[in-house]
């Protein structure tokens, strides 16, 4: 995974494939970088993700609940069509954040 | 319907070993040269069910996760996943979509969901104290 911070934006490109194990892994190094760095926006980006299951749901949702108690935003972007049948049963596009 | 092959997995319930038992499945399966989404579908409900063995049944002790697949004569894929762990004392109510017991572990409590919308069939037997058996069923269209 790879993050670039800029003009207050920082983005998290994720990759491979994300369950459970992974999920963790990315969430301590996002939340890391969000607690030095204090981005008005997080950005999640699934361009190169192969494989999710509901963890990645789990993932988004706790980032987005973090991203709110400090007053920023969540987007999450370039969702594969793929990965996109799991983000539909979650409900989770009410939340706005997926674009 | 005959059984064209079997094979029996098992395996601690350590987080790495969600992606071997994917792997493991994905390579029992290939026999039928599913289609990708089929594919995907199917490693999905896996992942599902060994991460909830992991979670869920053993918690914060190890113990050991059982796969046995079946594959018939008319293609149809049947997975058992299963742990000797806690147990479910509700069924029906753990597989509600958002019903999770682990939400501060950022559980979606979607697992359940997709292994429904993602198979053919799910059966879930589990008794409290004595684990549970999750069967997945998924019929692979036929080759093209
Ligand atoms: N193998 C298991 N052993 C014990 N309890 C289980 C097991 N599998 C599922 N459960 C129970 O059923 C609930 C629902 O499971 P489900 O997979 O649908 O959601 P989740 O695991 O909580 O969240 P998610 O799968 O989205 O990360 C779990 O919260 C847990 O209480
Ligand atoms: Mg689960």
């Amino acid at each position: 995974m790879r993050t670039e911070f800029e003009n207050g934006i920082l983005t998290a490109y994720l990759d491979g494939e994300i369950d459970h194990d992974a999920a963790a892994k990315i969430r301590t190094r996002v939340d890391a970088s969000a607690q030095a760095l204090r981005p008005r926006v997080l950005c999640l980006d699934f361009g190169n993700v192969g494989f999710m299951d509901s963890s990645g749901v789990g993932l988004v949702m706790g980032r987005y609940r973090m991203m709110k108690l400090t007053g920023g935003t969540l987007r999450v972007v370039n969702v594969p069509d793929r990965l996109y049948r799991v983000f539909a049963l979650s409900g989770i596009e009410g939340l706005g954040v997926l674009r | 319907m005959k059984t064209v092959n079997e094979m029996k997995l098992s395996f601690p319930s350590k987080s790495c070993n969600e992606a071997f038992a994917r792997a493991a499945v994905s390579a029992f399966i290939a026999m039928l040269d599913p289609t990708v989404s089929e594919l995907s579908d199917l490693k999905t409900a896996v992942s599902e069910a060994v991460t909830n063995c992991v979670v869920h049944g053993y918690r914060r002790d190890s113990g050991t996760i059982h796969i046995s697949g079946k594959i018939t004569e008319d293609r149809r894929v049947i997975l058992k996943i299963r742990d000797t762990g806690v147990g479910i004392a509700d069924v029906k109510q753990a597989m509600e979509p958002l019903f999770t017991t682990a939400p501060e572990e950022e559980r979606a409590g979607l697992g359940f969901a997709v292994m429904q919308s993602f198979c053919d069939k799910v059966r879930v037997r589990s008794a409290t104290g004595k684990g549970t058996t999750v069967t997945l069923e998924k019929r692979i269209s036929d080759a093209r």
